[in-house]
């Protein structure tokens, strides 16, 4: 008897449920367009790009772009997945400078600015990971466990990183760095750069780890809604932890993408720079939330390939060096208000 | 009679609120279609429908939140003010909302002069008027909270008395109360009753929405039902029976499969006859707990394989901080929970999860749900390591396995991927409930599981865990202070004050005596 009533009910719950699909189509394909917002910003500069200069669809100077966000990018997959569990990491610049730093002060002779050991570079790599590792450790115990304040600990942190990355080479750059640590940032295949392979291989298994296993799944429970993921079983503080790590690691393979690239490490690479903020505005861009729980790989990609090819633009057209800095920050803020109208509030958030 | 304490409403006799032919148009959704309503100075008018009926539209509309689409809204006889003049709308009618709205860093005084505060010459703040005000609002209308504790530092009850207070404060002669007692233990409620009678003797016009219609009965003096955006039925309260709303709320059609779904169950045969199939048993063995407002004091209890046991208290009994701590949400101070052989790490989700114990927590808004994660996500949460291969899954499997459930509870949503935010409040009760049936639990720890459900919902659910405990032989812990929950319990265990009063082990419970109990009378 009671089998029948719930039959009922499933039925009328059916009936409800398809007028529900009815109404939500069009919000589905709404969502469908926020996904996509950026790339038609993107298409459209591309193109402005080439009618300002002839030289802006060129293989040369198209793979340019790809090897200089690639290390950006790297970092910025690192950022996102911190975003996404609702934290935050300013220290990864600091980690993309000074991991690299500490490898190649260990690897490179004194008179390149090591400190003498000369020790093998692929040992140098391994430590340069072990870097990252150490530092997302850190801040996940502090901010994890300690229970601290994120954002004041990777503010000390990044400033404690930035000084001992000065600080072991007396502020000098050490350069010559032996062909194994540089491989990834300098070489080629075919026309194409090896740095921009692997920030691609990065993202598209970043992106499908994230869409498709329970662990990327569990970092988006973890971001969206803490308790429930929680009252779930997932275990909250390990995805938290574990995310601080690989954002860590994430941000001293950058380091080495970029160490790579310019054949040496600037006392400056990373804090110097001031790389936290284009970080920051690719997420952002891209559609990664600052509240956690939402934002994805072909977001942040195309939020990291739009300041690429906004700087490229500005380069090739010989913007005034004095004004770089502020028409960079004028199209950071325009390209964040325009993903802000078209995405609603899925990038502003 | 008190004076008020600041000018009545100016024209004598027209309605406080009225609504004339209100429509509102959210997308494809017609929340509102030609809503009439009317409520005179005096009058407690009882606005009642099922979730998504659109009571929270038509609160918003009449708050000034937002706009009708079409229609007109008049307070005291006058046009409603322009969207944008709050403080226009604040002195004509006032919301006390679900949640309370006061800055608990803030004092009662500040609280209730919120943005308006009387300023001196220069535009310094008048503390002194200020308190003297809050004082003498307080002493007219009859409350008692003291002008200079902070908010923070308040009962939930007394958070209400702000909001009243500054309604009334700033000349309001109209309040639309929203669920009002969704938060307040029952001696806090029979005040709040009284105190709503009291301003109804003065010449308050109130808007009570409820989902209790017990409550409706036993203030209002009038009462309007909404279903589906349109008001089915206005009327004195006097002339309409109990039956007569629910029919209302339910339509007439639906009546006959709805109202019946959950005729009390009859008394099942315990561990005897469904042995073979009966789980571990649960032992909770002198646990103590202590934090501010909640204490446990040496509560020990065995539920038997199969058995299903309702723990009911006042809030600060002690009932759901006991769910909780068997569930491994909270950590005990001392004690121990064993389920068959196996201790369980105190404190320890996923732990109290493999070892085969669901969950309902207490608030689905907080622990029940991603919002942002589709339907089918949040229903296969607790089982990712099971439905996964290498670790991974995709949105099919997800769903594969979310839609026998999601068909049982009759959850109604666009497809299983649909963020669960944008579901209804029972719809997104009815995916916490799935999401702690999932995991196919050998004892289900419930929290409220029907707490903001409409009626026809929360006799689904209550079938539905009582369907689910007697075919798979779980064993069932619910902590509700709803007693329409305890209905499917075998046995009743009361809490006052963090410890053990009495138990009830003879199904029907009698109301009276459970209502007795929780408040610490009658031990039988």
């Amino acid at each position: 008897m009671s089998d029948t009533k719930n039959n009922l009910a499933a039925l009328a719950a059916d009936v409800e449920s398809a007028l529900a699909r009815r109404r939500s189509r069009s919000a589905a394909a709404i969502s469908w367009i926020r996904e996509v917002a950026l790339l038609p910003v993107l298409f459209i500069l591309i193109i402005v790009g080439a009618i300002l200069n002839p030289h802006f669809l060129t293989v040369a100077n198209l793979t340019g772009i790809g090897q200089q966000v690639s290390s950006l990018g790297v970092v910025v997959v690192g950022e996102s997945l911190i975003l996404l569990i609702g934290g935050m990491d300013l220290s990864l610049e600091s980690t993309y400078g000074l991991a690299p730093m500490i490898a190649a002060w260990l690897i490179v002779p004194a008179a390149a600015f090591g400190n003498g050991w000369m020790l093998n570079p692929y040992l140098g790599i391994v430590i340069l990971l072990a870097v990252g590792a150490a530092v997302g450790t850190v801040n996940g115990l502090l901010i994890v466990k300690g229970r601290l304040n994120g954002f004041i600990v990777t503010l000390g942190m990044t400033i404690l990183l930035a000084g001992i990355q000065d600080g072991i080479v007396k502020g000098q750059a050490p350069f010559n760095l032996p062909a194994p640590f540089a491989y990834l940032g300098s070489a080629n295949i075919g026309a194409i750069p090896v740095s921009l392979i692997v920030a691609a291989i990065i993202f598209a298994l970043t992106g499908l780890f994230l869409r498709y296993h329970r662990l990327g799944r569990a970092i988006y429970a973890v971001g969206g809604n803490r308790e429930a993921a929680r009252a779930a079983g997932i275990k909250v503080n390990k995805v938290r932890m574990g995310v601080y790590i690989a954002g860590s690691i994430l941000a001293a393979i950058g380091g080495l993408m970029e160490a790579g690239r310019v054949s040496s490490v600037a006392p400056q690479q990373g804090y110097g720079e001031g790389i936290i903020f284009a970080v920051f505005a690719a997420a952002v861009i891209g559609g990664v939330s600052l509240q956690g729980g939402r934002g994805n790989m072909v977001g942040a990609a195309s939020g990291v390939i739009l300041l690429g090819v906004v700087q490229n633009i500005l380069f090739l057209e010989n913007a005034p060096n004095y004004w770089i800095d502020a028409i960079n920050g004028a199209v950071i803020l325009f390209a964040l208000i325009l993903a802000r109208v078209i995405g609603g509030e899925a990038s502003a958030e | 009679m008190h004076e008020p304490a600041l000018p009545a409403a100016d024209t004598q006799g027209a309605p406080a609120v009225e609504a004339a032919g209100v429509h509102k148009r959210f997308g494809s959704t017609r929340a509102l279609r030609g809503v009439d309503l009317s409520l005179q100075p005096g009058r407690c008018l009882g606005l009642v429908g099922r979730n998504g009926a659109g009571k929270s539209t038509l609160v918003s509309i009449l708050s000034g939140l937002y706009p009708p689409d079409a229609g007109e809204v008049r307070l005291d006889g006058h046009p409603a003010p322009s969207l944008g003049d709050i403080a226009a709308w604040r002195a004509r009618i006032a919301t006390v909302f679900q949640h309370s709205m006061v800055v608990p860093g803030l004092t009662v005084a500040e609280n209730v002069f919120l943005g308006r505060q009387p300023r001196r010459r220069g535009g310094v703040v008048d503390w002194r008027r200020m308190r003297e005000q809050t004082r003498k609002v307080m002493t007219d209308w009859g409350f008692d909270v003291n002008a200079d504790t902070a908010c923070g530092n308040l009962t939930v009850e007394q958070r209400q008395i702000v909001e009243i207070t500054r309604a009334l404060a700033a000349g309001t002669r109209c309040l639309l109360l929203d669920e009002p007692t969704a938060a307040l233990e029952r001696g806090a409620a029979q005040r709040l009753f009284e105190r709503i009678r009291q301003l109804r003797a003065q010449g308050v016009a109130i808007l009570y929405i409820s989902h209790h219609l017990e409550e409706v009965f036993e203030i209002c003096t009038d009462v309007a039902v909404l279903r589906d955006g349109e008001m089915v039925l206005t009327a004195p309260l006097a002339e309409v029976t109990k039956d007569d709303l629910v029919t209302a709320m339910v339509g007439q059609e639906n009546l006959s499969t709805e109202r019946s779904v959950a005729p009390a169950p009859a008394p099942r045969e315990l561990a005897g006859a469904s042995a073979a199939q009966a789980g571990p048993d649960l032992v909770v063995d002198g646990v103590t707990y202590a934090s501010p407002g909640v204490f446990l004091g040496n509560v020990s209890l065995t539920v038997r394989g199969g058995e299903r046991v309702g723990v009911t208290g006042l809030r600060g009994s002690g009932a759901t901080t006991l769910a909780r701590i068997v569930a491994g949400a909270a950590a005990p101070g001392a004690g121990q929970v064993r389920l068959g052989d196996l201790v369980l790490r105190p404190g320890d989700r996923a732990g109290a999860l493999r070892a085969g114990i669901g969950y309902i927590p207490e608030d689905r808004q907080a622990d029940g749900f991603v919002p942002l994660l589709g339907a089918a996500e949040n229903i296969s949460m607790t089982i990712t390591d099971r439905i996964s291969r290498a670790g991974f899954v995709g949105p099919k499997r997800r769903e594969a396995r979310a839609a026998p459930l999601a068909r049982r509870l009759s959850l109604v949503s666009a497809g299983l991927g649909q963020p669960v935010r944008e579901l209804s409040g029972g719809n997104q009760q009815k995916v916490t409930v799935a999401r702690a049936l999932a995991s196919d639990p050998v004892l289900i720890v419930a929290i409220t599981p029907t707490r903001g459900v409409d009626v026809a919902s929360k006799e689904l659910l209550l079938s539905e865990l009582d369907r689910i405990t007697t075919e798979t032989g779980a064993s069932l812990l619910l902590a509700s202070d709803e007693l329409d929950d305890l209905v499917i319990c075998d046995r009743v265990v009361v809490l006052v004050r963090g410890e053990i009063f009495t138990e009830f082990t003879e199904p029907p419970f009698d109301r009276e005596a459970l209502i007795a109990a929780t408040e610490g009378l009658g031990r039988s």
